[in-house]
């Protein structure tokens, strides 16, 4: 898992061909500058350098002239091969110096005290493809993002204009010594991650939403904490639907039960999604597979996934007016799960869930009703006298992607509906800032919830001493 | 009666980082006063085990920080925030006379921290630990590239940091011995400095070239530098550990085109023939072989070969003509060279020039000959090959 740092590629693409050109052209218009000495070195710092995704970091300029004005620009370039990029607008001060965990930013892609702005308000550069989102398939390579300096309030032009100075920074969603373990067993299909050190480590089944595949980075990072991780598939986006059966979740629960390095009864469920709908169905009526706890991240409890096919496409002709489309032209699902049913074939009775339950959720969520969805399980837990079990964390002007913390916001993005196979672009919702709120926030609650109901050991009380 | 707490809790940060950068050890949850053993391993390159480890007990809440508290016994003792590092040492039964030296810059050392229940000393595999992390430690940061360097004659090894530049400049001369060792270029060029580490103890030769390096060579590769877009051609140093120190004095007072901004001797001395090439050198301490003394274990001491410091100027550098400011570095137990009694003949001799004012010495006690970047294992002595014969030295 030791791998050369893959920088030079980068540096070949923002810099290429002609650099001896390149830099003569930056002594030329240094010379012009009289506020500048071209043998003055600006000094740029990035602390940590290498750092886990869900990090902060520091990135610090120094010996600029006073009083300057510059921008501070992060670019990253996608395993897709599309760029993203953000940037702040920053004045140095009487030293100066610019460090963006203390300083505004003026404007940009964010503004005021953002240590970590360059990161959550990344976007497709001008001119890219419509619809991207940024996801990290190989985890055991770092993202590498370029962070410089420019002189100047820019907007745009970052490629043309040589920075005075820039840094590489690499930021990994997988700890030094996490393994990863490929899973096909027993039809089950999955990545499993064991975090260093001989265990035994509490465990998470952790699922994603209705989009399928296989995605590992949320699963790469718990391990990073010290989970062992499964990152389940579940929809194969080329399959066509069929009904869901307990019984493969059920598995997969029991391979993470089983594996020599987990304690057995210290596995937890988190999805996201629909991945929300499987774990909700697991909790309340598997009658094999007992978490200790479970995170819902931007799901509900309607449409429970035991919901036979036929009953679920009836529903969605009754409900095919509820899809909306803003004003680009973007799918809007939100409204396709309301009013949430009290048919109770058609919800999840969560009056029989037994164990602690967390619920993420963004006020702004344009693809599932998750608020509402909220209001009524907590309704549904009141009455059957387990409410105690619930807490609910709702974000304002939060959307439904609500990923690991410093990663950008996704407002819309391409999904191929299943049943479908129709290519749409997806309204998630959410803002820029009130999404990044809610992810780094809702990421330590996750963890410290699962700390405290998963890393537990029996340890002998106190004795007193009369 | 049981209750529930929370599980013991090993942390290591940062988990990435270059290795002159320190890193925070913390224990957490683990019984209140209770003895535990943290254990650091390493494979080196070549395959040796490489391990430290420090005695510790956890305060009244079950916690441990290695950056603040007393290490109890080990492989070093006392307040030692990076003891697991700097004390690593081949484990019982290695081959002998092994070096530290990391080879392949581009990839990390791997350590794996390990907590051990109670004070132990040995047989740390064959127990399991209550926790492990592993760290990487990097020579290279991100965005730092590496050259192959043949231009105009001269090889080595030059290390770019990311950036358009221009950036001030060190021009390395490692010591003697066979390999060339990086590790200090690709550091300084983590820290934004284009360093060139120069082969010129094995460098290519066209066929019937000279055995021994000419001036013109350092004079060369100084001038690569100079000319390289990136670099600030009135702000490159010379660092020189060992015998790149004395070529480093040497070049800098006689050349008439290198003039570095500032200068650097790791552990170097200024006798030598003055205004001599490398292979003078080289001529000069073979008459001096008869001096080579040994220690109980038949090591080799090369430090009386300069020895005593002469008086006749022909025989050292005249650093009294030196215009740039100069760093010494010491070890005042340097069995290899006499760094110790050249630093101060070098301070008598600029005190009464009147460039005194250019000198900073650092003499550290009880340290040795190989001053290398912070936190890499101590080593008193090694196996060394003979640049000149090829010869395999017994270990000095």
């Amino acid at each position: 898992m030791v791998l050369l740092r893959p920088v030079r590629d980068l540096l070949q693409r923002h810099w290429p061909l002609r650099m001896r050109e390149m830099y003569q052209f930056y002594i030329m218009i240094s010379d012009d500058r009289d506020t500048q000495c071209s043998n003055e070195r600006h000094l740029m710092f990035v602390y940590p350098q290498s750092g886990l995704v869900d990090e902060k970091f520091r990135v610090e300029v120094e010996n600029l002239p006073p009083a300057c004005p510059v921008t501070l620009h992060c670019l990253h370039r996608s395993e897709d091969q599309d760029h993203w990029e953000a940037f702040g607008h920053y004045c140095s001060d009487h030293s100066g110096t610019v460090k963006v965990s203390e300083d505004e930013s003026f404007g940009g892609t964010y503004s005021g005290r953002e240590c970590m702005g360059l990161l959550w308000s990344m976007r497709p550069v001008p001119g890219s493809r419509r619809g991207l989102r940024l996801r990290k398939t190989h985890v055991d390579i770092p993202m590498t993002l370029l962070i410089s300096v420019y002189r100047g309030h820019l907007t745009a032009g970052f490629r043309e204009l040589p920075p005075v100075a820039s840094v590489v920074a690499e930021r990994w969603y997988m700890a030094p010594g996490v393994k990863r373990i490929a899973v096909e067993e027993r039809g089950v299909v999955g990545t499993f991650f064991i975090p260093p050190g001989p265990g035994p480590f509490p465990g998470v089944l952790d699922m994603w939403g209705g989009g399928g595949g296989l995605v590992e980075y949320r699963s790469a990072l718990l391990a990073s904490h010290g989970f062992a991780s499964m990152a389940l598939k579940y929809i194969d986006p080329g399959d066509t639907p069929t009904d869901m059966a307990m019984g493969y979740f059920e598995t997969a629960f029991q391979i993470i039960q089983d594996h020599p390095q987990v304690i057995t009864d210290r596995v937890g469920i988190l999805g996201l999604s629909f991945g929300t709908s499987v774990a909700l169905t697991v909790a309340a009526y598997s009658q094999i597979s007992r978490p200790r706890c479970c995170v819902c991240i931007s799901g509900s409890h309607a449409y429970p996934i035991t919901t036979p096919m036929d009953l679920l496409a009836e529903a969605r002709v009754r409900n095919s007016e509820k899809v909306w489309k803003d004003e680009e032209n973007n799918v809007i699902w939100r409204n396709l799960i309301l009013p949430i049913p009290t048919d109770p074939a058609l919800r999840v009775d969560v009056g029989r869930i037994e164990c602690p339950l967390l619920l993420v959720n963004g006020d702004d969520d344009q693809n599932w009703a998750t608020t509402e969805s909220a209001e009524d399980i907590a309704n549904m837990m009141s009455v059957a006298g387990n409410k105690h079990l619930l807490t609910t964390l709702t974000y304002p002007k939060a959307g439904h992607l609500i990923e690991p913390p410093f990663t950008p916001h996704i407002r819309a993005s391409n999904f191929i509906v299943q049943h479908t196979r129709e290519k749409v672009i997806m309204l998630w919702g959410g803002e820029p800032k009130g999404h990044a709120v809610a992810q780094e926030d809702s990421w330590k609650r996750i963890l410290n919830f699962l700390k405290e109901h998963l890393c537990i050991q029996p340890t002998l009380a106190p004795q007193a001493k009369l | 009666m049981a209750v529930q707490g929370p599980m013991l809790w090993l942390s290591v940060h940062p988990c990435r980082g270059l290795v002159d950068e320190k890193i925070k050890v913390l224990v957490q949850h683990a019984a209140p006063v209770q003895r535990l053993t943290v254990h650091t391993l390493f494979r080196s390159e070549d395959g040796d085990d490489w391990e430290a480890f420090g005695h510790y007990v956890s305060d009244s809440a079950g916690a441990v920080d290695v950056s603040e508290d007393v290490c109890l016994g080990g492989t070093y003792s006392g307040h030692e925030p990076m003891g697991l590092l700097w004390s690593l040492r081949p484990v019982p039964g290695s081959r002998p006379s092994l070096r530290f030296r990391k080879k392949d810059t581009g990839t990390p050392m791997l350590v794996t921290i390990s907590l051990h229940q109670g004070f132990l000393s040995d047989s740390f595999t064959e127990r399991l630990p209550l926790a492990s992390r592993v760290v990487e430690r990097w020579y290279m940061a991100p965005g730092v590239r590496r050259v192959e360097l043949t231009e105009g004659g001269v090889t080595g090894t030059l290390f770019l940091p990311p950036g358009p530049g221009q950036f001030p400049a060190v021009l390395d001369l490692p010591g003697g011995g066979r390999s060339l060792p990086e590790a200090r270029a690709v550091l300084l060029a983590s820290h934004g400095f284009v360093t060139l580490a120069l082969n010129y103890l094995n460098p290519r030769r066209t066929a019937g070239g000279e055995y021994h390096v000419g001036n013109d060579y350092f004079q060369t590769a100084f001038s690569v530098l100079q000319t390289h877009p990136q670099v600030i051609r009135e702000r490159i140093a010379i660092v020189g550990l060992s015998f790149g120190a004395s070529m480093a004095l040497g070049l800098s007072v006689y050349s008439p085109t290198i003039k570095p901004s500032c200068l650097v001797s790791i552990s170097g001395s200024h006798v030598q023939p003055a205004g001599g090439s490398l292979g003078d050198i080289f001529a000069e301490f073979k008459k001096n072989e008869k001096n080579t003394r040994y220690d109980e274990e038949k090591r080799v001491i090369w430090h009386d070969l300069l020895l005593p410091i002469p008086s006749n100027p022909s025989k050292k550098v005249d650093v009294g003509q030196l215009c740039c400011p100069l760093l010494l570095i010491v070890g005042e137990d340097d069995q290899n060279w006499p760094a110790e009694e050249s630093a101060s003949d070098m301070k008598e001799m600029m005190e009464m020039s009147g460039n005194g004012h250019l000198l900073t010495v650092l003499s550290y006690p009880d340290t040795g000959h190989l001053i290398e970047p912070p936190y890499s294992p101590h080593c008193r002595s090694s196996n060394f090959i003979n640049a000149e014969s090829r010869e395999k030295y017994p270990p000095r």
